[in-house]
């Protein structure tokens, strides 16, 4: 099979960091080859580099045997590249065609002021692809009202308008539902057939066992090997990327519930537009126990999480924390009582970014001794508690005193639970833990949960992951347009049970709501 | 660009033009004012829609401009400077004189225009911080050789102020200026239909050419326009030094179209009220034009309002005191504001600088 492009000896030094050492990359007529490593072993900055968007240090980069030099996307669009991006590069105001279009307008009329945009042929050859592939794209929808998976679609799109023939795949499948990735899958093999050559990162194992034909592993910025699906398997693709062995099984022992530490009672929870989002709610957590709560995104959850960390009122019900009401009390109370919280998203709600890692470390007790005296913030407290948290909880940063946005995720999510968890806590609110991270991360942050809970610490974990709820729960909530609907032994209970409750299917019947369906907006 | 909010500009004019009807209709036929109103409102609108026009393609291009006001009075100065220079001292005829002042009132404008892209794109200096320097830099400047060169014994101009070469002569549009009373609407002056001119071909390069395309990719996702090849630093120069241009166009209005003669301080707040003016009409050419013009029927208000002094009764007095009216523009912005006329959305990017 030919070579359609390859990278040589590419080496890339950030500052701090060598992102990209001496990486040797091929890829094949009509393969999908796989890019698989953590956060920040260099996938991205190797694609970026084939793609344009940095200079390599050194290295060369060859498109069908001849050498090229890349300095803009303009040069590795000519050379048939095409990328989609992690992060969607399309203009939410913009119609399909106009985000095709860009940068490689068609138009008519030169003389006036360089041209009028030629919308009915652009329309006329995006119809043409996205039936060539199968893609189906309607070029005269507006993009910013169009499902996450239909954009990616654009994006692939918009490549091939631009006669790509290798295209890069960044993290596609990051933000899809299961039920898109299919899709993805599906049309990812449609364009192999068609002899175009996918680059495909991810840090997924299954998908990349599944699709791939061919599975480059790397890590903090080298190479590990080539490999293909057939010869390996999860665990060995999980050490090659991890660099030891990863215990993606998580490994606890049998829980020692104590007494009660937090008490939901009947609590309702309304949304801005007065609609209940939660309706009466009861459950308790015991010291010592992990309670999962599983349910399709939402259902409430986020709302309820919301509710218990004192961010969003209630409309009624009680909640007793450490044997104290604490109903309608502010965060700083909560935090103050022993509530450690790991927000769902951490970039928004987590963290401060542009702060530096030492003062993430002490957002939510900046006030106390050792941290503030008297209103005075203590820098050389602050700096020894960031030293020795970076230390304990192997946060990877240059040092204490970057900007948390320059942290990989993973890292961004260490700050968060080494400043949640250094206090003394009593009830850990986990939601969404894991979102996005790679495996050494998954692992870690796994063995904190299950290691506080050993310690006597209750805990609540919200996860669309199935898998995390059912590795870690001890009991399971599965929630349901706002409802408990069931409450289970974590033992006793299967994966598919599960998800049958979550899609409204529990026996004892489906609370009656104002809404017939799910519909977003309304119950959702 | 909404029927709503059309509909309101469409009404606050009828207002204000229904105001002057009300107090003259004793004295002149209803037609006749609404004529006379109708077209003073279109003359001094002209360097609040150039204003806007400025702000327009900065700000779709993601480069906020507060310093269209700085601008606007240096192309006054500079463009008024060169027509005196061009007349007096090197002997030319008025008329090319004050088309070479009207250029370099353009040239004046597209070099803070300039200046501005250097410290806000390529030094990623804060936006707002940079228009205030040249709204700074201008007042100073041409205050400073305003006095120097004409106030000043021993200057090139002796002390007085020498003969302007007049001002850009009317331009009728055939047939349609030859109507009766409605037909001094179309007795305008050059930058007046320029302006208007502008407007439609703002709207037509915004909207349908390969450049307005590009400008609005980079105002709203300059990654993403990046991603596919588009020199995200050199479009945003170049639209902020047009829309300087426009602006310096816009100041040439003041002293080569409107009286022939500058002050300090000539262009009084426009500046601002341009670009209230933009974020008014929505940040589209049509809007930020129909609520130039809304700002220029209130000014339009308070001149016509001077031939029925005797005619206005008392409780209405207040609307000759020029601040009264002045306000009209800030008070509307304010309301525009509120969302009630509908919801203001600027481009996504307006104000960030492009960071690789």
């Amino acid at each position: 099979m030919t070579i359609v492009l390859e990278a040589k000896n590419i080496t890339k030094q950030f500052p701090g960091v060598l992102a990209n050492d001496q990486v040797d990359f091929d890829l094949r007529q009509g393969e999908i080859h796989a890019m698989l490593g953590e956060n920040g072993a260099g996938k991205t900055t190797l694609m970026n580099i084939i793609y344009g968007l940095y200079k390599p240090d050194s290295g060369q980069v060859s498109v069908r045997g001849e050498p090229i030099e890349i300095h803009s996307p303009k040069d590795s669009i000519q050379a048939g590249i095409g990328m989609v991006h992690q992060h969607f590069m399309l203009i939410p105001v913009f119609s399909v065609a106009e985000n095709i279009m860009l940068g490689d307008e068609t138009v008519r009329y030169r003389w006036a002021l360089g041209g009028k945009l030629d919308q009915k042929t652009v329309a006329k050859r995006v119809r043409e692809l996205s039936h060539q592939y199968s893609l189906d794209v309607d070029p005269t929808a507006l993009v910013g009202q169009l499902p996450v998976g239909i954009q990616q679609r654009v994006e692939i799109v918009k490549t091939l308008y631009r006669n790509a023939q290798i295209l890069i795949l960044d993290e596609p499948t990051a933000v899809l539902t299961p039920q898109e990735a299919e899709d993805l899958f599906r049309i990812m093999h449609e364009l192999t057939e068609k002899g175009v050559s996918i680059i495909f990162i991810t840090h997924k194992l299954k998908e990349v066992l599944a699709i791939a034909d061919r599975i480059t592993v790397m890590r903090a910025g080298k190479v590990v090997g080539t490999v293909k699906p057939k010869e390996t398997n999860e665990h060995k693709l999980a050490a090659m990327m991890v660099g030891r062995e990863v215990i993606l099984q998580v490994e606890k022992k049998a829980a020692k519930p104590q007494e009660a530490a937090l008490k939901v009672d009947g609590l309702k929870i309304r949304d801005f537009r007065g609609l209940e989002v939660v309706g009466d709610i009861s459950f308790e957590i015991r010291g010592g126990e992990i309670l999962g709560i599983a349910g399709v995104q939402g259902n409430g959850q986020t709302e309820l999480i919301e509710a218990l960390t004192g961010l969003r009122s209630v409309a009624g019900g009680k909640m007793l924390f450490a044997g104290k009401d604490v109903t309608g009390c502010s965060p700083r109370t909560l935090t103050e009582t022993g509530m450690a919280h790991i927000p769902e998203d951490r970039q928004r709600h987590g963290l401060v970014l542009p702060y530096a890692v030492a003062d993430n470390m002490v957002l939510n007790t900046y006030y106390l001794p050792p941290f503030g005296v008297r209103g005075i913030l203590q820098p050389k407290a602050i700096d020894a508690n960031a030293r020795k948290l970076v230390q304990d909880f192997d946060v990877r940063t240059p040092s204490p005193y970057v900007p948390t946005s320059k942290l990989s995720g993973g890292n961004q999510q260490k700050v968060i639970v080494a400043r949640e968890l250094s206090r003394a806590v009593k009830l850990l609110i986990a939601n969404q833990p894991t979102r996005g991270l790679d495996v050494g991360s998954i692992e870690y942050i796994h063995k904190e949960i299950v290691l506080m809970r050993d310690l006597g610490v209750a805990v609540l974990l919200v996860s669309a992951e199935l898998d995390e709820i059912t590795a870690l729960s001890d009991r399971i909530a599965v929630m349901y347009r706002g409802q408990i609907v069931a409450t289970v032994e974590a033992k006793k209970v299967t994966r598919e049970q599960l998800g049958l409750w979550m899609a409204g299917g529990h026996p004892e019947g489906v609370p009656s709501r104002r809404c017939p369906e799910p519909v977003e907006g309304c119950c959702a | 660009m909404d029927w709503r909010r059309f509909g309101f500009i469409a009404l606050i004019i009828s207002v204000l033009f229904g105001v002057v009807v009300l107090i003259g209709h004793v004295q002149i036929s209803p037609v006749i004012i609404i004529t006379s109103m109708l077209s003073t409102t279109i003359a001094v609108a002209t360097p609040l829609t150039l204003g806007a026009l400025c702000g327009l393609y900065c700000e779709r291009a993601g480069v906020v401009n507060i310093g269209i006001e700085g601008m606007m009075l240096a192309a006054a100065f500079f463009g008024w400077l060169a027509s005196i220079y061009m007349n007096t001292v090197f002997g030319m005829a008025p008329m090319p004189s004050l088309i070479g002042g009207v250029a370099f009132a353009i040239l004046t404008g597209g070099l803070l225009g300039l200046l501005h892209s250097v410290l806000s794109v390529t030094f990623k200096v804060d936006q707002i911080i940079g228009g205030t320097v040249i709204n700074i830099l201008a007042i100073g400047i041409t205050g400073f050789l305003n006095r120097q060169l004409f106030f000043e014994k021993g200057s090139i101009f002796g002390g007085n102020v020498p003969h302007a070469p007049g001002v850009l002569p009317r331009i009728q549009i055939p047939y349609l200026a030859d109507m009766p009373v409605v037909g001094r609407i179309f007795d305008q002056q050059p930058i007046t239909w320029a302006a208007i001119l502008l407007v439609l071909i703002t709207h037509y390069v915004l909207f349908y050419t390969r450049w307005g395309l590009r400008t609005r990719a980079v105002g709203e996702h300059p990654r993403a326009a990046d991603t596919v090849g588009i020199n995200v630093i050199r479009m945003r120069y170049a639209n902020v030094i047009l829309g300087g241009m426009l602006a310096g166009l816009g100041g040439a209005y003041f002293t080569l179209e409107s009286v022939p003669s500058f002050e300090p301080l000539m262009t009084n707040g426009r500046g601002f009220i341009s670009l209230a003016a933009m974020i008014f009409g929505n940040w589209t050419p049509f809007g930020a034009w129909s609520a130039a013009l809304v700002f220029g029927a209130a000014q339009a208000l308070q001149i016509n309002l001077q031939f029925f002094r005797e005619l206005i009764p008392p409780q209405w007095a207040f609307l000759q005191i020029s601040y009264v009216v002045g306000l009209a523009p800030y008070l509307l912005t304010m309301i525009i504001l509120t969302g009630i006329i509908g919801k203001n959305i600027p481009p996504a990017a307006d104000g960030q600088p492009y960071e690789k």
